[in-house]
């Protein structure tokens, strides 16, 4: 897997987060690191109130960072940047929101949803030009052309996040943050949007953040994925490391919770449930580390000698 | 083994009126409820779910009545009911409901202890400190740790999870014999998911409840169902017991809906999406309401509504396929390999 990506995209490098006040500051992201490579999928896994959003907001510099780099394509592109970066990065890097009820604006016809990022960044365009570029859009997630002049109420929960689909493919991003994209569609739906999202992928090279709470869909879309907990990241790896051997607790009880469409297993499972007062790290902190190749793990020595011990 | 039935839909019809229209929402259901079990009500937005369920507590929206059909319930007959003051016997009392969000079902201007004893108020007549001794207790139930400081906390001070927990307090304040969750997990995160739905399971070996869950995700049934009822456009098209419906499922639908979840889908192919839309109910359904969104769909599927036909004594299903003379249609590769998922996971497992 590792071969197949290797031009980097986004590094992001000890990001930190803060919201509040001054006085009474509060840190959501901490020491955050990670990579994502052209062309794959990257997995944000994560309760609510992890975190997971907001690194995804601070990616498309809605929200401020307090620290730590976010490079894209070698650039460095959070503070303080040039208007002109500013507005490529604005073109290229999108993101899907996960309510489609709510991200849309009710008052607003889709011609005008789809086409607004449009407007911002070509001021230029003719109206012909415009039109043109909006039913190609829709066409392109499986939308009539002719929906343009409807409004959102019109429509299905499916069709509305292909909307919202749309209106980041609008303008031709290389990466695509999608926070939640399926979590509030019915399980019919969500198989819709998650092939629709593969198929983009692989006709366009698109990149993909995707941030989800739902391990079971990430095993299906993603290349790797990262778990984070309380703003700090715990466990990373290839998705199917990830799966077959997890080694932070906390990752294995985000995977005991998956329910499992078998109902002999299912009523024999235990669920594991995860308790932090089970690290020890009052002596020996925990570092980022790699246990085998790809696989990383915030562990102390201790720990990292017995996940080693397990991975034999 | 015989069951006892505690409550029974014979031929239930609801309709709606809305705009000068009749919309059919829920089209010859017939239904038993087995006292103590746990049913499962599985189906995609729109099929009638909510609204069958809502019947019973006699909380239909005003524009809609019960066509035909009756709702029997300890000798009494629920469809006929059209007094608050008959209802008031049955909500709550006798048949509770959690609903799907908790963020929306809980009064943000009250205290979760007043919230509680609102209910034991209204239905045992009992105030002060027996109240509030009484509330403390059920939200001991209900696994909400340091309950006295809680009881006197608003519902922002409570976490998604937790909120769930004060809505099945709330439910469970007058020991219902039958307890509805209505989607009871959909807002909230996996873990917690898992978390509440074992405080179901286990509230309802101690009270020896019957409970109703209504969901969309056949995957979070698995392991807290003993039968399942899988309703497609206001119908039940296939009811069965868990293990029936997940390892021998008959009707398309079925097979469609298992076929779509994530968790069987193979990295790299496209995974299975039902294709068009659920039909439109105001207009007249004709034959298998499924048929037009099956692939497979056969001629008489499009003619003629399908009968029950009976797999067991515990299974049934609405499909011509189990006919005799069907031609023989077998379910996707894919899902007929669901028990063999239990033997990768415990490999898995042992790793």
């Amino acid at each position: 897997m590792m071969k197949k990506y290797q031009e980097l995209l986004l590094q992001v490098r000890d990001l930190e987060v803060t919201f509040g006040t001054r006085r009474k500051p509060f840190v959501a992201v901490k020491d955050v690191s990670f990579e994502i490579y052209r062309g794959e999928t990257f997995g944000l896994v994560g309760e609510s109130g992890s975190g997971k959003t907001t690194i995804g907001r601070a990616i498309i510099r809605i929200n401020p960072t307090s620290a730590g780099r976010i490079l894209f394509k070698g650039e460095r592109i959070n503070g303080v940047i040039p208007r002109e970066l500013d507005r490529r990065v604005t073109q290229q890097v999108q993101m899907i929101f996960q309510d489609p009820m709510a991200s849309l604006n009710e008052r607003a016809k889709v011609d005008y949803i789809v086409s607004e990022g449009l407007m911002n960044v070509h001021k230029h365009l003719g109206r012909e030009e415009r039109e043109a570029r909006v039913s190609k859009a829709l066409s392109d997630v499986g939308l009539l052309p002719e929906f343009a002049g409807r409004f959102p109420h019109e429509f299905s929960g499916g069709q509305r996040q292909r909307i919202g689909i749309a209106r980041s493919l609008i303008m031709e991003p290389e990466f695509i943050i999608a926070d939640e994209p399926i979590s509030a569609l019915d399980v019919s739906i969500r198989a819709q949007v998650l092939n629709l999202l593969s198929s983009l992928q692989k006709q366009r090279g698109l990149t993909y953040l995707f941030i989800a709470h739902d391990l079971s869909v990430m095993r299906f879309i993603t290349d790797r994925i990262a778990v984070i907990r309380k703003g700090v990241i715990v466990e990373m790896a290839e998705t199917e490391t990830l799966f077959s051997h997890p080694l932070h607790p906390y990752t294995r009880a985000l995977l005991s919770a998956i329910p499992m469409p078998d109902p002999i297993s299912e009523k024999q499972k235990v669920l594991e449930v995860y308790d932090p007062s089970r690290h020890d790290y009052s002596v020996y902190k925990p570092r980022w580390e790699q246990v085998e190749e790809g696989h990383f793990v915030m562990a102390n020595d201790r720990e990292l000698a017995e996940y080693r011990e397990r991975l034999k | 083994m015989e069951q006892e039935v505690i409550l029974s839909v014979k031929d239930l019809n609801v309709k709606f009126s809305l705009r000068g229209r009749v919309l059919h929402a829920i089209r010859d259901i017939s239904l038993e409820l087995f006292k103590g079990e746990s049913l499962a009500i599985v189906g995609e937005s729109g099929s009638g779910k909510t609204v069958l369920t809502k019947n019973f507590i006699g909380l239909l929206d005003k524009n809609g009545w019960v066509d035909s059909g009756e709702i029997l319930y300890g000798g009494m007959n629920l469809a006929g009911f059209t007094t608050e003051k008959e209802w008031a016997q049955i909500r709550g009392k006798e048949i509770a409901m959690v609903m799907q969000d908790p963020m929306t079902s809980l009064n943000p201007l009250k205290t979760i202890g007043w919230q509680i004893e609102e209910a034991l108020r209204q239905h045992q007549g009992l105030a002060g400190s027996a109240a509030k001794k009484r509330a403390v207790e059920i939200l001991t139930d209900v696994g909400i740790p340091e309950p006295e400081r809680r009881y006197k906390q608003y519902p922002h001070e409570f976490s998604g999870g937790m909120r769930q927990r004060v809505v099945i307090a709330i439910a469970m304040a007058c020991n219902p014999k039958i307890l509805i969750c209505d989607e009871p997990t959909t807002a909230l995160d996996v873990t917690i998911q898992a978390q509440i739905l074992d405080l179901i399971h286990d509230l309802q070996k101690k009270y020896r409840l019957t409970t109703i869950y209504i969901t969309h995700d056949l995957g979070v049934v698995a392991n807290v169902a003993d039968r399942i009822a899988v309703m497609y456009a206001g119908d039940i098209v296939e009811v069965g017991t868990c293990n029936e419906v997940f390892y021998s499922p008959q009707h398309p639908y079925t097979w469609a809906l298992l076929s779509s979840l994530p968790q069987l889908g193979v990295k790299g192919e496209e995974l299975y999406s039902i294709k068009g839309t659920p039909p439109n109910l105001f207009n007249r359904i004709r034959g298998d309401a499924f048929a037009p969104r099956n692939p497979q769909a056969l001629r008489v599927d499009f003619l003629h509504r399908p009968p029950y036909f009976e797999v067991s004594p515990t299974h049934k299903a609405r499909t011509w396929l189990l006919d005799p003379r069907a031609p023989k249609v077998e379910p996707p590769e894919h899902i007929k390999n669901i028990r063999n998922l239990r033997d990768e996971k415990k490999e898995d497992a042992q790793r």
